[in-house]
């Protein structure tokens, strides 16, 4: 018996054709207008929202069965989101999977960009909760729906001043907002800010929110600006230490309570970029050289 | 009934998979304006619809995306094979989502749907049969710094562009093989070398 018998109760990736189409309209239409928030009829999928259906529908919608198919959750491929997505796909659409960015053809994210820069070829597909930039400062959708149209985005300069005249600085440290080619202003989803200069690559970035029922893209090579002033320009942010594992100075970090004392380590928050320098040989403050694990 | 069965076949053995494929091509060719995609999987619509744009009908069109066929397209066997792949309403220009033809068929630009400015994702998709013309280079999103193509001609795509966020998009198809150029994408004439 084959896979594809295995499965014959599902659609190739679960959803129906029809329904395929409709999203696969709207991601041609977010591609031609980068940043734009595409209307979808976002369906149930077999999982809660939140859970990242926005993404689950995307990677549906795209996925070929010679794709390799990774999924990460803040980073990590063994996280319980990642690893039920990763899953899923196996089951209903048959590709193979991978827990390695290189080799990935379709990696579903939740809140990260992988370190290793992506190439031509490979999708960077996001889970987005509230794909509305503007949502916090304006509930209404009609309303930010006009500010869109009229490019009248001076709230959200607004809301940065605030936090630098309350903070001495730009507060907002994850879904940070990013103007794309220089007119839409659009939610990144919740990437930590350290992430925000990674989103002009060379692979395509597709958007879903499930629940808010939008898709949006973002075209490999195009200009996306974090908002920032001219006197308090857009800041990277990171953990200012090494990872205790590999060592890596450069990578975003996650921080890690060890025990009651106050015991911590930072690791990185990409588990693949981590396991790469770790096999190429280095070791972290409190990590464990590979050939003698 | 030998019309009758031209216009049930040519569709997908394996829909599934195969618009999987097919819609991966278009999606890499609309991120990547003015680049070749080859398609491997291919519907077969009657003449003149070359196999690529038909491929495209099947992968995107379906009772919700009002259909326009334009001059030598809108005949009785493209029609007929359109209403029993896809289901679409067959439509005039202004109401249409995509519309099919050569380049001269399809005519005035101005007769297609740009979108709203609060919903600039409803505009018509244009699928331009047959490829070449002068020669222009291409800017915008989706292209490291400059990528050369063929147009038939600049000022209409110029002026498309100048409406953004507005504007329509466009494909351009060719046997098996086809290329996008979206609404953001900036075209100039080809400076001679």
């Amino acid at each position: 018996m084959n896979a594809e018998q295995i499965s014959g109760e599902y659609n190739f990736a679960y959803l129906d054709e029809q329904t395929k189409r409709m999203i696969r309209r709207a991601l041609l239409k977010g591609l031609a207008i980068p940043g734009y928030q595409v209307p979808f009829a976002s369906r149930e999928m077999p999982m809660p929202y939140g859970w990242g259906t926005g993404g689950v529908q995307i990677s549906a919608a795209i996925l070929v069965p010679e794709d390799r198919f990774k999924v990460i959750d803040q980073g990590a491929d063994d996280t319980t989101n990642a690893v039920s997505i990763r899953r899923f796909f196996e089951k209903v659409a048959q590709v193979e999977t991978t827990e390695k960015t290189a080799e990935a053809t379709v990696i579903q994210t939740r809140h990260r960009i992988p370190e290793r820069d992506l190439h031509e070829g490979q999708v960077l597909v996001y889970q987005v909760p509230i794909p509305e930039p503007l949502r916090f400062l304006e509930p209404s959708e009609v309303e930010t729906r006009k500010m869109h149209a009229l490019e009248e985005y001076g709230l959200m300069h607004v809301k940065l001043y605030e936090d630098i005249a309350r903070h001495g600085e730009i507060a907002t440290s994850y879904a940070y907002p990013v103007k794309v080619e220089g007119r839409y202003v659009m939610d990144p989803s919740p990437i930590p800010k350290f992430d925000n200069p990674k989103l002009e690559m060379a692979g395509i970035q597709l958007f879903g929110a499930g629940r808010e029922q939008r898709i949006y893209a973002i075209p490999p090579h195009t200009q996306v600006v974090s908002l920032d002033f001219e006197d308090y320009p857009f800041q990277r942010m990171k953990a200012p230490k090494c990872c205790d594992l590999c060592g890596a100075g450069e990578s975003y970090l996650d921080e890690v309570i060890t025990d009651d004392a106050g015991g911590r380590m930072y690791v990185c928050s990409d588990t693949d970029f981590c396991r790469e320098r770790r096999e190429a040989g280095h070791v972290g403050a409190l990590g464990v050289a590979e050939d003698a694990a | 009934m030998a019309m009758a069965s031209e216009a049930l076949s040519g569709g997908f053995s394996d829909a599934p998979r195969q618009s999987a494929r097919a819609f991966r091509a278009a999606l890499e060719a609309m991120a990547r304006p003015g680049e070749m995609q080859q398609l491997a999987d291919l519907a077969a619509a009657p003449a003149p619809v070359s196999p690529a744009a038909a491929t495209l009908l099947l992968v995107l069109c379906d009772p919700e995306t009002p259909v326009h066929l334009a001059g030598d397209h809108d005949r009785t066997e493209v029609r007929d094979w359109i209403t029993f792949h896809c289901g679409a309403p067959l439509v005039g220009p202004g109401e249409a989502a995509f519309a099919l033809g050569s380049w001269q068929a399809l005519g005035d630009l101005g007769a297609y749907g740009l979108g709203t400015a609060e919903y600039p994702d409803r505009s018509a998709t244009l699928i331009v049969e047959g490829m070449g013309g002068a020669p222009v280079t291409l800017r915008g999103p989706g292209i490291r710094d400059s990528r050369a193509a063929e147009l038939p001609e600049t000022a209409a795509f110029q002026r498309n562009a100048a409406l953004f966020p507005l504007g329509l998009d466009f494909y351009f198809c060719d046997g098996a093989r086809l290329w996008a150029l979206p609404r953001t994408t900036k075209v100039t004439e080809a400076e001679a070398v």
